[in-house]
């Protein structure tokens, strides 16, 4: 069964969102201990890969026994390994933690979701396992189509924006896919390890450099990298709670995994960072991205659409992160892609807990939150300080690399962005606790004043909740482990 | 000028999916109407497909099936097209149908919503609320 563990990663969501389809139309309450099912079995043979992975190193799965590079192989090391898990374990719990919200908001269409919500899964999956560059496209696009269509279920505004999002998203895939092309012109290949064998006489060539800059340009609107995120804030805040706190942790991070893939194992290190010779204007992009992400949040007055500007400033963390062109900057971009994964799901699912009761995250709904659901923004308090980058939260220990690596680099300006966005979310989360902490203003001179009664998010959501705030603390106190045995060996020995 | 003539000329299929896929970033981005704007992505997917199949093709070739396979025949591979551009573009344009079925679908819910298909109508729409 080990054996198979990168086969049925892919193939046990894909197969269970066709039985949930299903299921959805004999009875609605089959679908969620299905999709629970489901993920945990999926999340179970991601962590034994990642096992295995540990122990015996490289993994190549030949998906039908075809030979690379003819057939499609499944490539698994340490560095997608620790992504895998990740996507793995935090689709599972977003998964349980919502089955009340999505109750409450569309009851009637709880069958289409599970089945949307485990094919994304089966999309984001897929790019992170495969090692073949067309068949990442294809994945790429189930993943985007399923989450266009988790974003405009809940309705409102959410249709309007799902569309934007749309357009820039195929956008961004049709210019993976024309890069792609360009490469397979120059090598013939479309195997990931084949492209790169063939690669190196190669790097002098314009066609190769023109390929390499266009994948990034289509990976980067898929990132919602500054300048070119204006689908996202719009999109994630109008999506229903349930898949925001699904697409806002995890679409952006498999996307920066895929662009680190391009410049470690696609390409070399030494052609991105030395023969290309834009690390320096890629840097300085991502530090305008971190400053505009940090400056576009202050001026919101909703808490979802805050969080979605701190996740374009968090873009530009790993982006600038992993060009700075060395080992400590790159460590702390592939720390970051597992550690902002669980905040953002974090804060985000501390938001679904308030949306669920309030019914709004305006900031003028959130007077008296932590009388009313004490428990819902303690964690919520942990997930912030560790946007913050408080020790001991694991926020804190990703920073801590980057910045090193942006002094290691020379590159000030990248550090002065850290720190500066780091300030910046000190002020915004404090103005969010601020607010939450004082009662509602009442008009009646104060007399008759009788605080809220707690009314706290139901048990099912609250530990999700609390295991994903355990797990920021605990992430952050095992980061040497993750970093002297996974990440370690995640990054090529020729990246100093 | 004398060099660049042949050089647009010979390579004239890459400036064909170039105008093309231009036409559709020009409509994404400066059309009005939803609709336009899912036309000019379709557009834009549309001229990639058509590079990747312009880079399949080959004069006086034809398809991969050796036609004397039981003999000692030597086996040229200039007579023949490679087939995988082609096959790679028909997963792409199932996507393409998909993304534009997913896209017209959207559409529709926004129509039934603001009962516009113009992008300022909505957004002004949206501003009153």
């Amino acid at each position: 069964m080990s054996l198979q563990y990168p086969a049925l990663i892919v193939v046990v969501p894909l197969l269970s969102a066709l039985v949930i389809s299903i299921a959805g139309w004999v009875n609605k309450r089959w679908c969620f201990p299905i999709t629970v099912a489901g993920l945990a079995v999926t999340a179970y043979s991601s962590v034994g890969l990642l096992l295995r992975v540990l122990d015996e190193g490289v993994i190549v799965y030949k998906l039908g026994g075809w030979d690379p590079p003819m057939g499609i192989a499944y490539y698994v090391d340490h560095l997608n390994g620790l992504v895998l898990v990740v996507v793995s374990v935090v689709a599972l719990l977003n998964a349980i933690a919502s089955k009340k919200s999505i109750e409450q908001e569309f009851p009637e269409k709880i069958g289409p979701f599970y089945t949307l919500y485990v094919l994304m899964v089966t999309g984001l999956l897929g790019i992170v396992v495969t090692g073949d560059a067309f068949n990442l496209y294809v994945l790429l696009e189930i993943a985007a189509l399923t989450g266009y269509g988790l974003i405009a279920m809940g309705g409102g505004r959410g249709p309007l924006s799902a569309l934007n999002y749309l357009y820039m998203g195929t956008i961004g895939a049709c210019f993976y896919l024309l890069g792609v092309g360009y490469l397979y012109i120059m090598t013939g290949s479309l195997n990931m390890v084949d492209i790169a064998r063939i690669l190196p006489d190669l790097y002098q060539s314009k066609a190769v450099m023109a390929a390499f800059i266009i994948c990034m340009v289509g990976v980067w609107i898929k990132m919602a990298f500054f300048p070119l995120h204006a689908w996202l804030p719009n999109a994630y805040t109008h999506a229903p709670s349930a898949s925001s706190s699904l697409i806002a942790p995890l679409v952006t991070k498999v996307m920066i995994y895929v662009m680190i893939r391009f410049i470690l194992t696609i390409f070399t290190p030494e052609f991105s960072f030395n023969i290309l010779a834009v690390s320096k204007p890629i840097v300085w992009l991502s530090v305008i991205a971190i400053c505009m992400g940090a400056i576009l949040a202050l001026t919101e007055r909703n808490l979802k659409k805050m969080l979605t500007y701190i996740i374009i400033a968090e873009v530009g963390y790993m982006v600038g992160g992993a060009w700075l062109g060395n080992r400590i900057g790159m460590t702390g971009a592939i720390l970051h892609i597992a550690n902002d994964a669980l905040m953002t799901l974090c804060v985000f699912l501390a938001v679904g807990n308030i949306v669920y009761k309030v019914k709004g995250a305006e900031f003028e709904n959130l007077q008296g939150l932590f009388r009313k659901m004490p428990f819902t923004m303690g964690a919520f308090v942990i997930g912030a300080m560790s946007m913050i980058g408080v020790p001991p939260t694991c926020g804190f220990f990703s920073k801590w690399y980057l910045i090193s690596g942006a002094i290691q680099a020379g590159h000030y300006g990248f550090m002065v962005a850290l720190l500066f966005s780091s300030l910046v979310n000190v002020v915004l989360f404090f103005r969010v606790f601020e607010i939450c902490f004082y009662e509602p203003f009442s008009d009646h001179h104060g007399h008759d004043h009788h605080p809220e009664p707690m009314d706290e998010a139901p048990v099912t959501m609250l530990v999700p909740l609390f295991i994903v705030a355990a797990i920021l603390v605990l992430v952050g106190l095992y980061t040497g482990d993750i970093v002297n045995h996974i990440i370690e060996f995640a990054i090529p020995k020729g990246l100093v | 000028m004398s060099d660049l003539i042949p050089t647009i000329v010979a390579k004239y299929n890459y400036w064909i999916y170039i105008t093309l896929m231009m036409i559709g970033l020009y409509a994404i981005i400066a059309k009005n109407n939803l609709v336009k704007k899912i036309v000019g992505m379709n557009i834009f997917q549309t001229a990639i497909i058509l590079f990747y199949v312009s880079i399949g093709a080959k004069k006086g070739a034809t398809i991969p099936i050796l036609e004397h396979g039981h003999g000692h025949h030597v086996v040229h591979a200039v007579d023949y097209v490679n087939p995988l551009p082609h096959v790679l573009m028909l997963t792409a344009i199932v996507v393409g149908v998909a993304t534009l079925g997913v896209a017209l679908a959207l559409a529709i819910r926004v129509y039934n919503q603001y009962n516009t298909l113009e992008e300022d109508e909505i957004l002004a729409q949206i501003r009153e609320e």
